[in-house]
C-alpha cells in the first residue's frame, strides 16, 4: 500500500492566538514495501506527520493518500476506521495506553475493535505474545504487574495483532536497555522482510536508521528537506548539520579516519560490518583499496 | 473552542493591576462582590459598572478580548435579562406585542441585575487574567495563614494547588496522547449506544489514571530528596510585598463604597 | 583523600515477607572517594534504581550499612545526610515541582530553611552553573526535555551537595538534549570537583567516569577503571550490556585479519592506530 503526502500544511489550533504551524508544503511518498525512517531535529514535525498516515489528524492543507483512499480537512471520521486497521502506530512508550486486566484482553482490544471474531483475535493475540518473547503465562498476568520492558512488548503485540499492512513507529525502544533495544528492533525488521510489511520508523537514532532503512525522509521545521536511500542522506554530513542532525558514528569514524589517512571520501557505510569491510579492504595485505 | 476561553487564564503584563500585591488583589475583589449588593438605584449601578471599566483600562486588558472570551457567560446574562422582562409584571406598561407585555419594573430590574452581574464577572475575570495561578496560591496562603491556628493545612492546601496547577497543561498532554493512541487501535468514542460510549471512556481513563499515579509517586519521591517534610521550618522564595498601589487601590475601593452608600436609593 | 561513600554488603527487598522474593539489591559493597565519578551500568531491572534510593535514604536496607560522610545512614541523621546530596531522575515532566523555573530550584532551598537573601543568590549561580539562567520566569510545559533536565539538576545544586546521583538523566532525552546535559555535567565536575554517580545505559557516557560498577540481577558483577571493566568484553555482552563503539569495531576488524591493540576503548585511540597502520603499509 503507497502512502502519498501532497502539499500538506498541519495547523494545531488553527484560527485562534496559539495556532501553531507544524507541518508546511509536505511531499513525501512512502513505497509499498519499503522500511522508510523519518528523521529530523526536535520539533520538526515527525510525531505530526505520522499523526496522518493513519488519519488521527487530517491536514489543514493539500491531501494524503493512503492506498485507495484520500484523506482531505474535509473528510469524514468514519471513513477513517478502515484506514487505522491497514496503519498501525506504535507510539511512543506505547506502554502507557495500556488498560485491561489481562494482558491477553489488552492484545485482543485492537482486532476486536475491526470485527476481529473473539476465537481468531485470542488465536492472534497468543500467538503474538509469544513472537514478542514474553515468557510462558504472561497473558493471564495483569499488564500492571510486569516490568517496564515486558509492558513495552505487549503494547507492541496489541498493535501488531491487527496484523496491519503499514506499521508505524514512533521512537520505539527510547528507555529500553541495549539489549532489550536490539532485540524489538530486529523484530521489526524480521517482520518487514517476512512479511512484506511497510515500515515507518520515526527516530532520533541515525544508527538504527541507517542500519534498517532502504529509504530515507529528512524533516526539517515542519517541511520535508530531503528523501533518498540511507547511502545518500549520510553521504553528506555538512548538509546534515545545518538541520541539526547528525551522521552515525560509523561515518563519523570512517570520515575521521579518512581525513587523517589523507584518502577521498568513500560510500558512507552504514553499519560497523560495511565499516569494518570497508577499512580491511584500505588496510589489508597488499593494501589495495577496493 | 477552549483556546478563546478567558476564564481562569492568566496574560502576563506590566499594568498598574498587574503589579498589585495578590493579597491586595485578592482582598478588593471580596470587598467588591460583598460591594455590589449594596447598589439598589440606577445611580449606584452606574457607578458600579464606571468603576468596572476604569479597573479594565488600568489593568490594559483589551476590552474586545475580554467581552470575546466572556461570551458563554453572556448568553447567561442575557438570559436572565430576559427572564426578568417577561415575568415581572409591575409598573407601567412600556411595551405590548401580542402575548409580550414589557413592564418599567420589568426592564429595570433586568438591567440591574445583568449590571451586577457583568461586573461580578468582569472584575473576577480581570484578577485571574491579571494574577498568575501561582501568585493567587500564594496570597491565599498568606491571607489564610491565621487558620493555622486552629489546625487548618493551610500550606499544604496550597501546594497542592499549585502543584495541580503546575500539572494541568501535562495531563492534558497525556490525555491527547492516549485518546490517539486508542483510536489508532479502532476504539471509537464518538458512535454507538450509550452503553458503548461509556465503555469506549474505560480504555481512556484507565491510562489516565495509571499515569497520574505515577506521575504523583514520581513527584513525592523528588521532593523527598529535596528535604521537602510539611510547612514547618520552611523559607519562602516567593516574597509578597505591599506597597503604595496596594494601599491606594484599597483606598480607592473605599471610596467607591462611601459613595455607593449615599447612592443608595 | 575522604570516603565519601561506604556500602557494605547492602540486601534489600522490596517485598521482604514473601518467602519467595528476591532482593532488588543483593549483597553489594563499594566505596567512593570525594571528586569521584562513578558510573553505574546493568540491564532493565538490575538494580541500579533501587541502589541509588539506598544511597539517598528513600529505603533503607535489611541487611548491611550505607555510610555516608563518614557516619552510617540512619533515621535519624537522615534529613541532614540528604541535604547534602542531590538527585536528578529519569522523567524531566514528573521532578518539577515549582510552577516556574526559578520556583523549582528555590524548593529545596526552601524546605532547609535557607534565608531569602541567601536564596536568590543561590537560584541565580545554580541557574548560571547549568546555563539556564535566563530563563527564571518560563513554565515546565514551554521547557524542552534538556531544558527541564538542567533545571533540575540546578534545583539538586542549589544546596552546595557533595554528592550527585543521576538516575538516567538522559534516557528520555534526544541526542541534543542528551549532549547539553552530559555538557553541562562534565563542566560541573571541572570546576567543582562534585562527586557523582551517574546511572545509565549509555556506554560512551560510562567511558567517561573514573569507575564503572556493572550491575546483574540486583549483584555487583564487576567494578573498575572503564578499561579494566569492558575488557570482559564478551561475558558484559552476556549480561545484555554493549560494548562501546570502538571496541566493538576493533572485534570485527580483527575477524577481518586487522589486529588492535586489546582494550582499545576510545574512538581517538582506535583511529590512530589504523593511521599508522595505514602509513606503515
Ligand atoms: N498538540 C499540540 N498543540 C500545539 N502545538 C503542537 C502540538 N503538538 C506538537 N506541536 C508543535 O508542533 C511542532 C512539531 O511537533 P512534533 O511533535 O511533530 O515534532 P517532532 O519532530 O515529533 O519532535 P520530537 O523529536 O521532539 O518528538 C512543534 O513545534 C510542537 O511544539
Ligand atoms: N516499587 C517497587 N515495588 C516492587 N518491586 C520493585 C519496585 N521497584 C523496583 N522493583 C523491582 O526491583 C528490581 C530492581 O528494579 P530497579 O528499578 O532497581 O532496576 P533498574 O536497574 O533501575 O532498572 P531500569 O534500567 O529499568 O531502570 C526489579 O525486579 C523490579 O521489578
Ligand atoms: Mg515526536
Ligand atoms: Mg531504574
Amino acid at each position: 500500500m503507497d502512502i502519498a503526502l501532497e502539499q500538506v500544511g498541519y495547523t494545531y489550533a488553527a484560527g485562534t492566538p496559539f495556532q501553531k504551524r507544524a507541518l508546511h508544503d509536505v511531499n513525501v511518498r512512502i513505497p509499498s514495501g519499503s522500511y522508510t525512517a523519518i528523521i529530523g531535529h526536535t520539533g520538526s514535525g515527525k510525531s505530526t506527520l505520522l499523526q496522518h498516515l493513519n488519519g488521527l489528524l487530517k491536514p489543514t492543507a493539500g491531501r494524503v493518500r493512503i492506498g485507495d483512499t484520500e484523506v482531505t480537512k474535509e473528510t469524514k471520521g468514519k471513513q477513517l476506521k478502515p484506514v487505522r486497521r491497514k496503519v498501525g502506530i506504535v507510539f511512543q512508550f506505547p506502554e502507557h495506553q495500556l488498560f485491561e486486566e489481562t494482558v491477553l484482553k489488552d492484545v485482543m482490544f485492537g482486532p476486536l475493535n475491526f470485527g476481529v471474531q473473539e476465537e481468531e483475535a485470542k488465536a492472534r493475540a497468543l500467538r503474538w505474545i509469544n513472537r514478542l518473547g514474553l515468557p510462558e503465562g504472561t497473558a493471564e498476568k495483569s499488564p500492571f504487574d510486569l516490568s517496564g520492558g515486558q509492558m513495552r512488548r505487549v503494547a507492541i503485540a496489541g498493535v501488531l495483532a491487527m496484523e496491519p499492512d503499514v506499521l508505524v513507529l514512533d521512537e520505539p525502544t527510547a528507555g529500553l536497555d541495549p539489549a532489550g533495544r536490539k532485540e524489538i528492533m530486529d523484530l521489526f525488521y524480521e517482520l518487514h522482510e517476512q512479511r512484506d510489511m511497510t515500515t515507518i520508523l520515526v527516530t532520533h537514532s541515525m544508527e538504527d536508521a541507517a542500519r534498517y532503512a532502504d529509504h530515507m525522509i529528512v524533516m526539517h521545521d515542519g517541511t520535508d528537506v530531503l528523501q533518498g536511500p540511507p547511502g545518500e542522506v549520510f553521504g553528506d554530513a555538512e548538509r546534515l548539520a545545518g538541520w541539526r542532525l547528525g551522521v552515525p558514528r560509523t561515518v563519523s569514524f570512517q570520515r575521521l579516519y579518512e581525513e587523517g589517512a589523507g584518502l577521498p571520501h568513500g560510500p558512507a557505510a552504514l553499519t560497523e560490518e560495511q565499516l569494518a569491510s570497508y577499512l580491511a579492504a584500505h588496510l589489508g595485505e597488499g593494501g589495495s583499496a577496493s | 473552542m477552549m483556546e478563546k476561553m478567558v476564564f481562569g487564564r492568566y496574560i502576563p503584563g506590566d499594568s498598574f493591576v498587574h503589579r498589585l500585591d495578590p493579597r491586595s488583589k485578592l482582598i478588593f475583589v471580596f470587598i467588591f462582590i460583598a460591594a455590589v449588593f449594596l447598589a439598589n438605584s440606577t445611580l449606584s449601578y452606574a457607578l458600579l459598572l464606571a468603576f468596572t471599566l476604569l479597573s479594565i483600562l488600568a489593568s490594559k486588558v483589551r476590552i474586545g478580548f475580554l467581552i470575546g472570551g466572556l461570551k458563554p457567560v453572556m448568553f447567561l446574562i442575557a438570559f436572565t435579562f430576559l427572564l426578568h422582562i417577561f415575568f415581572t409584571k409591575e409598573g407601567d406598561l412600556l411595551f405590548e406585542l401580542g402575548f409580550l407585555k414589557i413592564y418599567e419594573e420589568g426592564l429595570r430590574q433586568g438591567i440591574y441585575i445583568s449590571v451586577r452581574f457583568l461586573v461580578l464577572v468582569l472584575m473576577t475575570s480581570l484578577l485571574t487574567l491579571t494574577t498568575s495561578p501561582i501568585s493567587i496560591t500564594d496570597g491565599l496562603e498568606v491571607l489564610l495563614n491565621p487558620l493555622k491556628k486552629v489546625k487548618f493545612p493551610v500550606h499544604e492546601l496550597a501546594l497542592m494547588m499549585s502543584i495541580s496547577l503546575r500539572f494541568i497543561p501535562t495531563l492534558m498532554d497525556e490525555t491527547d496522547k492516549i485518546l490517539k493512541a486508542q483510536l489508532a487501535r479502532g476504539s471509537d468514542i464518538s458512535s454507538g449506544t450509550m452503553k458503548e460510549r461509556v465503555q469506549a471512556v474505560v480504555p481512556l481513563l484507565v491510562p489516565l489514571f495509571v499515569s497520574a499515579f505515577k506521575r504523583a509517586e514520581d513527584l513525592a519521591i523528588a521532593m523527598e530528596v529535596r528535604g521537602y517534610r510539611g510547612g514547618e521550618g520552611r523559607t519562602r522564595y516567593r516574597q509578597l510585598k505591599w506597597d503604595w498601589r496596594d494601599t491606594t487601590a484599597l483606598l480607592i475601593l473605599l471610596a467607591v463604597i462611601i459613595a455607593l452608600w449615599f447612592l443608595r436609593g | 583523600m575522604e570516603r565519601i561513600l561506604s556500602l557494605q554488603d547492602i540486601r534489600f527487598s522490596y517485598t521482604p515477607d514473601d518467602p519467595d522474593s528476591r532482593f532488588a539489591v543483593d549483597g553489594v559493597s563499594f566505596d567512593m572517594q570525594a571528586g569521584e565519578w562513578i558510573a553505574v551500568v546493568g540491564h532493565n531491572g538490575s538494580g541500579k534504581s533501587t541502589l541509588a534510593r539506598l544511597i539517598i535514604g528513600l529505603l533503607f536496607p535489611q541487611e548491611g550499612t550505607v555510610g555516608l560522610f563518614g557516619d552510617p545512614l540512619t533515621e535519624d541523621n537522615l534529613w541532614e545526610k540528604r541535604s547534602q546530596m542531590g538527585m536528578v531522575f529519569q522523567n524531566p515532566d514528573n521532578q518539577f515541582v515549582g510552577a516556574t523555573v526559578q520556583d523549582d530550584v528555590a524548593f529545596a532551598l526552601e524546605n532547609n530553611g535557607i534565608p531569602f537573601g541567601e536564596m536568590t543568590l543561590r537560584v541565580q549561580n545554580a541557574l548560571e552553573q547549568v546555563k539556564m539562567d535566563t530563563f527564571l520566569d518560563h513554565e515546565p510545559h514551554h521547557l524542552s526535555g534538556g531544558q527541564k533536565q538542567r533545571v533540575a539538576i540546578a534545583g539538586a545544586l542549589a544546596l552546595r551537595p557533595r554528592l550527585l546521583i543521576l538516575d538516567e538523566a538522559t534516557s528520555m532525552l534526544d541526542p541534543q538534549g542528551r549532549e547539553e546535559v552530559i555538557r553541562v555535567i562534565l563542566e560541573l565536575r571541572e570546576k567543582t570537583g562534585l562527586s557523582v554517580i551517574s546511572i545509565t545505559h549509555d556506554l560512551e557516557e560510562a567511558l567517561l567516569a573514573d569507575r564503572v560498577v556493572i550491575m546483574n540481577g540486583g549483584r555487583k558483577f564487576a567494578e573498575g577503571t572503564p578499561q579494566d571493566v569492558f575488557l570482559k568484553g564478551e561475558a558484559l555482552t552476556a549480561l545484555g550490556l554493549d560494548l562501546p563503539f570502538a571496541m566493538r569495531l576493533s572485534a570485527l576488524l580483527k575477524e577481518q585479519g586487522i589486529p588492535t591493540e586489546p582494550g582499545t576503548m576510545t574512538e581517538r585511540k582506535l583511529v590512530e592506530q589504523l593511521w599508522t597502520l595505514h602509513s606503515n603499509r
